[in-house]
Parts: structure tokens; C-alpha cells; sequence
């Protein structure tokens, strides 16, 4: 017995190819590369203001650079140093650095968030515990959060064991990571039919084996959506909580350092936001190779 | 069946509450400073921002070995946003900081317990930068004003130079900046908050769109706080004051360190352009014509010392203090509400580490010290 004799119904219905996505794809890019030229050229030096709010940005090459600018820039030196790299290297690399923080955040608040699913499924009392906390959780502030991790963190040192300023960023990444894994995992759980967990009691089958024939499959689902948030998450957390302790080396870091130099080289401050959109859909995109090993559990993924 | 369900419930909240106040209390490790790897001491110095030519003094005396020849394994921290240098000494995080006096005044009235042993910054770097023709020639034309600041206590020195003028604090618009000067050049901020060593380069890497060329300092009006009467002590080396009280080690090694770092701020007067590629070396994002103008004016609010680097003019202390005593911030707010404990500050460990390089051939107070002249590039790089 399988999730998809369960539910026969539902098939998977992607069938388009990939060229035609990857060309959309570039389509949606190179709009919306257009839109900022024509709103550059077209809208106001000083943007749009209504009652004192400023609605739309200014069009200054300060405010807006060319879009040619910035990436002319992401091609020269990072500074005129002889030993400089070009733009795009130094921030290829501060990406690099802020994945691997990232995953090894991801992968921890996966961990927990499915270990809180788990608990609060088998548990009734345990979900009336812990869900609220987990949605208070949520509402603390980061920026009060991350100097209370590094503070713990600095003084954790066991045997040769010694914390790294980097852990302290994961542990945060985890955080925010770990949320949206233990609510979706949780109502994963929970989705199977009555009728199906009836039939399985009627067996006398286990809490385990039930787990693993029922419930685990059907939550695939829901799963896979929120593995897709955490992993968005999890680099958002990264990058804040690199921004917010001064971890070195990672692309929050470049992103405070170059914003410091945006007077002099407006388009210079792009570059480590182009590499943080980048990152953030390389991260979302890895789980969808987590995806496609699970596509005979997929069926329909349900968003929530 | 409802029995053992309970009894496993009852097992897993257990459970949950011990990893949770297992994860709480797995703190209490041990502190720096102590015997560290081979007969090196292991000290850590929290910076306030990134690296840059703020630091010089202390990257240079990493690079020269200075730390080393002193017995010492030094590592210097940067911080980011949200790392506060006198709240990571005071939590035993790291055993010195570096931090601006007014703020630290507040955090030692706040409960930490911490000492000022070496001042190093003889003069305040803040500058407030509006446009020549914007008619704001000195501090008492801000009423009324969009004024810029960073926030975080970087606002004390604005209010007290408009207190010496008369003028209340909600007389202004307090606007808060950014990391750049992109606010004031597009006209959000009449006068913006600029330290000499990086602000005020950056509008002068700046490109003026009328000209096409860079920013000319004849393009600014330049209120120096120094001048204008707010000025407060800024960079300091801040200690442990209950382990300068209980600890001989951790006092030897505070006469140690600053021998150390006197010798870096000496090689960077000396060696103005090797100290800025130092500090480049160290992560620090700037191109090097910004660095080297940055360590020059860092150097400039160092030397002359009179007294020696980092001893602490009792004289600009009091000043200091009295200016935190006095100055309300727009809503009514002071940095400190009482004189600060006499544990604030001492000159004990300077003094005996500018003794104890005395016979050297080292120019502990600036005497030779000459500035150099740095042409800047647009953009910083």
C-alpha cells in the first residue's frame, strides 16, 4: 500500500519542458531590467512624494544606477588595489561562505522542526505545549536574538571543542529555518484520512509503522513546501545575523561593507545584492532536487 | 492505555523542560585570558565596526608581532550592527574593548563593571557636514534644521554643542542615517554627521553630477565638535574592572597589551601607508587611497599625546562626564544621572607601560608626528 494508491486521483500534471521555463524564466528578468531603465528615464529626478511619503524612488544614477553600471561594475576590481579581485569573484565567494553557513543551518532547523512535528503528533499534550511557542518564537526579534547566540556561543568551549563565530550565525539561520518544518511537517502528519488511520488500527499495526507506511508519505506534500520557505529562511537568517555580529567573510558582511561605500560608487553596493538574490534562489532551488527524489510521494504540493 | 499514554506524556514534557534548561545553563564556560596556546597568553580585543584605519594601531601591532614579543596571543574581533564592545567586556565575552566614552558612561550606570585604561583618541573625529550655501554655518543655525545622526549614542555630541548654544534638543529634526552619505547629497539631511577618518572622505570621493568632477572641501561648511564645544572622549581601551581589582595575571597582562598597542599606534604614525595595507590585509573593504586617509586622520586625533599615548587628561574626563551629567536629548533623556564611579577610569597600566618603554626609541608623544597628504578617488577604491 502506497500514498498514491490512496489517492489515486491525483497525478502530478507538470509535463512543460524545461526550455520553455528557463525561458520564462529570463523573460521575467530582462522585464523587469526594462521596467527599472524606463522608470529611470522616464519618472521624476526626485521620484514620486504624496503627502510627505515618498511612493517612488528617486531616479538619480545615486538612487537607481544604470543597470549596464552595475553590472560593468560587478566586472572590475572590487578596489584599485593591484591585488584586488573583480566585483563578482569577492562576492562568488562571500556566497559561497553564506551557503554553507546557511545549509548547515537549514539542515539543523530541519532536524528540530521535524522532531517538534513528530512530538506534537504523537502527542496531543505535547502539540497544545509547544505550538504556541514555536509561533511566539517567531516573534522575537532577530537583531535582539543574535548578540544573545554569539554571547552563549563564545562561551561554549568543551574539550577541544571550540564554538565558532559562524555556529552562532547557523544557530540563528536554524531559527527561522526550523519553523516553517515543524508546522508544515506537523499538518503533514495529520493529513492522512480517518479512514486510513482507522484502517491501520483496525490491523493492530503500530505508532511506528504507521509513521512510516502512512503518515510520513502522506506529509511528503506538505513537506516539500516547507523545506523550500526554511531554505529561503535559512539564508535570510544567515545574512541578517551575519550583518548583525560582524561575521567576516560572508556576503551580509559585503552587503554592510559596500553599502558604506554607495555615495562614491552607487552601482559597487548592487553587487552583494544581486549575490544575496542569487543565493536565495540557488537555496530554494537545491530543495528542489530533494524534490524530484521524492516525486512518487509528491502528487499535489499543498502550500501552507 | 490512557494511563501509559499520560505516563508518556508526562515522560516527554519532562523531557522537553530538562533540553531546555540544559540549553540554557550550557554556558558557564571559561573566559580568555588565561594560559593559552604554548607560553602565549590569550587575550581578545572587541572592536566597535569593521576593520579599517580606526583600528590601524591594533592590526599593525598583530602583523609586527608586538602582541607576540609581549607574551601575548592576541585576537581582535570586529563587530557588526547589533555587537555592543562595552556589553561583550561587561558579559566576560572578551577581555578588552574598544568603545567611546559617553556610551560606555551609560552602560557602566546601566551595571558594568568596567575601566577606561588607555585613551587613545585625544580628540573627538565627529564632524556635522552641510552644503556652503545651505546657510548653516555653525551649531546654533541647526534650530529648526534636519540634522543627521547614526543613533546609538552617536546623537550626545549634537545635543551638547546645541545646549552650549541655548537650544534645546527638539529644536531639531534628528534624521537617522545610513551607513553612507546618500541622504545628505540628495537633500533628505541639511547637515549630516561625519567622522573625519571615513564620512567626510566619502563625499569627497563623491562625484558633484553639476561638475563632473569630485566634491572640494570648498563645497562643504565643516562644524568640528572640538570647536563647537560638544566634543567627548572617543576611542578608549575599556577593562574588566573586577578582574584589574582581584586578577595579578590578568593586570600584568593589561600593562603587556598596552605596550603592545602603544608600539602599533606609534608604527602607524610612523608608517602611515604600511599600516593602511595592513589593515586592508585584514578584510577591510576599502580601496587604499580611502584606507591610508583614514589612518592619517587617525593619527591625527592621536598625536600630539603631551602626556604620552593614552594617558587620560583628567582635565577632558571631567569634561567629558560633565557633558553626560548635563545633556538632554529631545525627550528629555540624559546619558547618566550621577557621577560615574571612580573604577571608570585609571591611569595606572598606561603609565607603567609608557614607563616601562620609556628607554626606547620611541616617540611616545607625537612630538614628530607630521601628517601626510592623501588624495582621494572616486569611490573609496
Amino acid at each position: 500500500m502506497t500514498a498514491q494508491d490512496a489517492a489515486p486521483a491525483l497525478r502530478r500534471r507538470r509535463t512543460r519542458g524545461w526550455l520553455p521555463r528557463v525561458a520564462t524564466g529570463l523573460g521575467g528578468i530582462l522585464v523587469l531590467a526594462a521596467g527599472w531603465e524606463l522608470y529611470k528615464l522616464l519618472g521624476p529626478d526626485d521620484g514620486v512624494v504624496v503627502a510627505g511619503t515618498r511612493i517612488l524612488p528617486r531616479t538619480t544614477d545615486l538612487a537607481m544606477p544604470h543597470i549596464w553600471d552595475m553590472l560593468a561594475r560587478l566586472g572590475s576590481g572590487t578596489t584599485r588595489s593591484n591585488r584586488s579581485e573583480p566585483l563578482w569573484f569577492d562576492v562568488l565567494e562571500a556566497c559561497i561562505t553564506t551557503f554553507g553557513i546557511a545549509a548547515v543551518g537549514w539542515l539543523l532547523g530541519v532536524a528540530v522542526g521535524l522532531g517538534f512535528a513528530l512530538l506534537m503528533q504523537r502527542w496531543r499534550l505535547a502539540e497544545s505545549a509547544l505550538l504556541p511557542w514555536i509561533v511566539l518564537s517567531q516573534t522575537v526579534p532577530l537583531i535582539a536574538f543574535a548578540p544573545l547566540v554569539r554571547s552563549w556561543g563564545a562561551r561554549i568551549e568543551i574539550g577541544a571543542f571550540e564554538w565558532q563565530d559562524w555556529m552562532s550565525v547557523a544557530v540563528i539561520a536554524s531559527y527561522l529555518a526550523f519553523f516553517p518544518v515543524a508546522v508544515g511537517a506537523l499538518r503533514g502528519l495529520q493529513s492522512p484520512d480517518a479512514i486510513h488511520t482507522e484502517l491501520f488500527h483496525s490491523y493492530a499495526i503500530g505508532w511506528w509503522r504507521t509513521l512510516l507506511k502512512l503518515r510520513l508519505p502522506a506529509s511528503v506534500p506538505y513537506l516539500l513546501p516547507a523545506l523550500r520557505l526554511a531554505a529561503a529562511n535559512a539564508v535570510v537568517g544567515a545574512v541578517v545575523a551575519e550583518v548583525s555580529t560582524g561575521l567576516q567573510g560572508g556576503i551580509g558582511r559585503l552587503l554592510i561593507q559596500f553599502a558604506g561605500q554607495a555615495s562614491g560608487d552607487p552601482a559597487k553596493a548592487w553587487g552583494p545584492i544581486f549575490g544575496a538574490v542569487a543565493l536565495g534562489l540557488v537555496a530554494a532551488g537545491s530543495v528542489a532536487l530533494l524534490g524530484a527524489l521524492l516525486k512518487d510521494y509528491r502528487r499535489e504540493e499543498v502550500n501552507g | 492505555m490512557t494511563h501509559s499514554r499520560r505516563r508518556l506524556a508526562a515522560i516527554g514534557a519532562v523531557g522537553i523542560s530538562a533540553a531546555l534548561a540544559l540549553s540554557a545553563c550550557s554556558s558557564g564556560g571559561t573566559d580568555g585570558g588565561g594560559d593559552g596556546g604554548g607560553d602565549l597568553t590569550e587575550v581578545t580585543l572587541q572592536l566597535q565596526w569593521l576593520p579599517q584605519g580606526q583600528f590601524a594601531g591594533y592590526y599593525a601591532a598583530v602583523d609586527q608581532g608586538f602582541f607576540e614579543d609581549e607574551g601575548l596571543d592576541v585576537e581582535i574581533i570586529p563587530s557588526g550592527g547589533d555587537i555592543v564592545p562595552q556589553d561583550a567586556l561587561a558579559n566576560g565575552e572578551v577581555d578588552y574593548a574598544i568603545a567611546w566614552v559617553p556610551k560606555v558612561l551609560g552602560s557602566i550606570e546601566a551595571g558594568a563593571n568596567i575601566t577606561n585604561v588607555a585613551q587613545i583618541f585625544q580628540e573627538s573625529g565627529t564632524l556635522q557636514v552641510a552644503w556652503a550655501d545651505s546657510g548653516i554655518e555653525s551649531v546654533a543655525d541647526f534650530e529648526g534644521k534636519r540634522i543627521g545622526s547614526w543613533g546609538f549614542g552617536n546623537e550626545w555630541e549634537i545635543f551638547a554643542s546645541m545646549a552650549e548654544q541655548g537650544l534645546d534638543a527638539s529644536s531639531v529634526e534628528i534624521i537617522t542615517q545610513d551607513f553612507n552619505m546618500n541622504a545628505f547629497l540628495q537633500g533628505d539631511i541639511d547637515a549630516a554627521q561625519a567622522m573625519t577618518y571615513n564620512e567626510y572622505a566619502q563625499l569627497l570621493e563623491t562625484v558633484d553630477p553639476e561638475t563632473g568632477e569630485l566634491y572640494q572641501p570648498e563645497d562643504f561648511t565643516v562644524i568640528d565638535y572640538n570647536e563647537a564645544g560638544g566634543a567627548m572622549l572617543q576611542d578608549a581601551i575599556w577593562a574588566d574592572a573586577e578582574r584589574l581589582q582581584s586578577d595579578e595575571e590578568y593586570q600584568a597582562t593589561t600593562v603587556a597589551f598596552l605596550k603592545a598597542v602603544i608600539r602599533g599606534w606609534v608604527f602607524a604614525a610612523e608608517n602611515p601607508q604600511d599600516a593602511a595595507d595592513i589593515t586592508i590585509a585584514e578584510g577591510s573593504g576599502w580601496g587604499p587611497s580611502h584606507e591610508l586617509w583614514m589612518v592619517n586622520e587617525t593619527n591625527k586625533l592621536i598625536w600630539p599625546s603631551p602626556e604620552g599615548i593614552g594617558v587620560i587628561d583628567e582635565e577632558a574626563w571631567n569634561r567629558t562626564v560633565e557633558l553626560a551629567l548635563a545633556t538632554e536629548n529631545e525627550t528629555g533623556a540624559k546619558i547618566i544621572t550621577e557621577e560615574p564611579p571612580s573604577s571608570a577610569w585609571t591611569n595606572e597600566y598606561i603609565e607603567q607601560a609608557l614607563e616601562e618603554l620609556e628607554g626606547e626609541d620611541l616617540d611616545l608623544t607625537g612630538e614628530s608626528f607630521e601628517e601626510i597628504e592623501v588624495e582621494l578617488t572616486e569611490g573609496g577604491n
